[in-house]
């Protein structure tokens, strides 16, 4: 076997995909939370609308985008391997099985909490991505309109209506409710999952370590919340104040 | 004055000859001192065992001093029971409260292979041990120690690393029965050493090779290894490892 492809399949070798495609996505989540962070601008959705047409439309991101695919896919399919194969390494269950002092719930039931994100993005890409790219706009009928905007420089911009399509969805209770569960599957993911990359690469010092899991944990908790604020606020028809009117890129 | 005692109920995985593949038999005991040690309640229970014409129950043991790394019970759930940093031979029945029901069940894993009751076979550590947990040294005059610096606190280092009694905790503990911290463990004491760098590059391969083929699960950073070790050796090992692993495979010439 090729040496490098025997670097690869190795223990240490998996767990380095995992930790640099968990990184990756870890960097990805803040790029993706600051587009949605526009949806609570008091403006009809104008700032919301133009960012989305610029990311279908700009050639490096739909070049990132690609990556950015390969790499969920990549983590969600090794993730379930190593689940497989650990599960096959373990001999029977521990009839008294106590959880050992200092290890968290999250740490034990990564495979499983990575597979309620896995659902949630298959919901999540049906529901705005697929529509987005690859649904007939404009369609009266399933609430896809165009929208026009006049820009700063005068000129006019057509764009496909998405928050028209965020507003419809975050009014249902039930889509609002998987929403906010999945947000706290990705929570307890990011808990464990923050810190555990850096460990995996093989960086775990008294000097950083410490700090590492600090940031992991204000992570972990400050990236689901806002996401799950977005749906939440929908439900409720609030929006930001005016001077909070928040533009990314 | 009167030592203390205790009644307790012990719950013992018992596995082989008339138990086939497994089953959990029940033996109260009465008037067991608190200053036993865990094993020494064993061979209390062994006692009765034998005088009733019963097959004791097999247990391993052997320095009971906590340094050999023999004993293998998992206690209530908890690899060496419930004492931090301690083997189960250098626990005592005062760690129980009287009345208690203790389940004692071999150490879980399929590369521990259970041979009779609470023994397992943990050959897969010798294998790992053999591909490169060594250092060579020529045979000859031992040379003057001083001839080869080290800092104190890179020895100290490696000493922490060394104190690892290979029992085999870490892979009970871990919900994924990965031996990273065993490994780890040989990996980061004798990589530390001035004697073992030498040999560094292909060692990391070589152990990480075989732990992978012994059939152990990869670790997923749990932690549990780390409480449950009777030696307290930090998962810092761990990483110096997975660096160790890294750099030897894509910067040494090195192909194990």
């Amino acid at each position: 076997m090729n040496w490098f492809i025997r670097f690869l399949t190795s223990s240490i070798g998996r767990k380095l995909v995992m930790s640099l495609t968990g990184l990756f996505l870890i960097v990805f989540l803040v790029v993706h939370l600051g587009g949605n962070l526009q949806l609570l601008n008091n403006d009809e959705g104008r700032s919301f609308n133009l960012y989305a047409k610029m990311m279908t439309t700009n050639p490096i991101i739909k070049f990132t985008s690609y990556g950015l695919y390969f790499f969920i896919l990549l983590h969600a399919i090794q993730g379930l391997l190593i689940w497989n194969k650990n599960r096959a390494a373990t001999g029977l269950k521990y009839a008294a099985k106590k959880r050992s002092p200092g290890v968290s719930w999250a740490s034990s039931n990564m495979a499983l909490l990575g597979t309620i994100i896995l659902v949630f993005l298959g919901i999540h890409m049906g529901d705005f991505w697929f529509a987005m790219k690859f649904q007939a706009w404009p369609d009266a009928d399933a609430g896809r309109e165009l929208v026009k905007y006049t820009l700063d420089d005068g000129t006019i911009s057509e764009a496909k209506n998405l928050y028209g399509k965020v507003n419809w969805s975050f009014s249902q209770a039930w889509i609002v409710v998987v929403y906010i569960i999945s947000m706290i599957g990705l929570a307890f993911h990011l808990w464990h999952g923050f810190a555990s990359a850096f460990q995996s690469l093989g960086l775990n010092h008294k000097k950083y370590t410490p700090f590492i899991e600090w940031v992991g944990k204000v992570y972990s908790i400050i990236i689901p919340l806002l996401f799950a604020l977005i749906p939440i606020m929908y439900f409720l028809g609030k929006r930001f104040p005016d001077w909070l009117e928040f533009h990314f890129i | 004055m009167a030592e203390k005692t205790i009644n307790i109920t012990l719950k013992v995985w018992r596995e082989g000859g008339k138990y086939g593949s497994g089953k959990f038999e029940t033996y109260p005991l009465k008037d067991i001192g608190t200053d036993m040690s865990f094993l020494e309640m064993f061979d209390v229970l062994n006692e009765e065992l034998v005088s009733k014409k019963e097959m004791p129950v097999a247990f391993e043991h052997d320095c009971r001093e906590g340094i050999c790394g023999t004993c293998s019970m998992v206690i209530d759930g908890q690899p060496h029971g419930p004492m931090k940093g301690t083997t189960t031979c250098q626990l005592h029945m005062r760690s129980f409260k009287d009345g208690a029901t203790i389940t004692v069940e071999p150490f879980r894993a399929k590369a521990f292979p259970v041979i009779r009751d609470l023994v397992v076979d943990r050959s897969s550590f010798d294998a790992i041990i053999q591909a490169g947990g060594y250092i060579s040294v020529n045979t000859g005059q031992a040379q003057d120690a001083n001839s080869i610096p080290i800092e104190k606190e890179t020895s100290e280092k490696a000493f922490d690393a060394a104190t690892c009694i290979g029992c085999g905790a870490c892979v009970a503990a871990c919900p994924n029965s990965a031996a990273m911290l065993f490994t780890s463990a040989k990996v980061s004491h004798l990589g530390t050493m001035p004697q073992g760098k030498v040999e560094a590059d292909k060692r990391v391969q070589a152990m990480v090779n075989q732990m992978d083929k012994e059939g152990f699960g990869m670790c997923s950073n749990v932690k549990a290894c780390e409480a449950e070790c009777p030696k307290e050796i930090s998962v810092e090992n761990i990483a110096i490892m997975n660096r160790a692993y890294m750099s030897s495979v894509l910067g040494s010439d090195k192909e194990a």
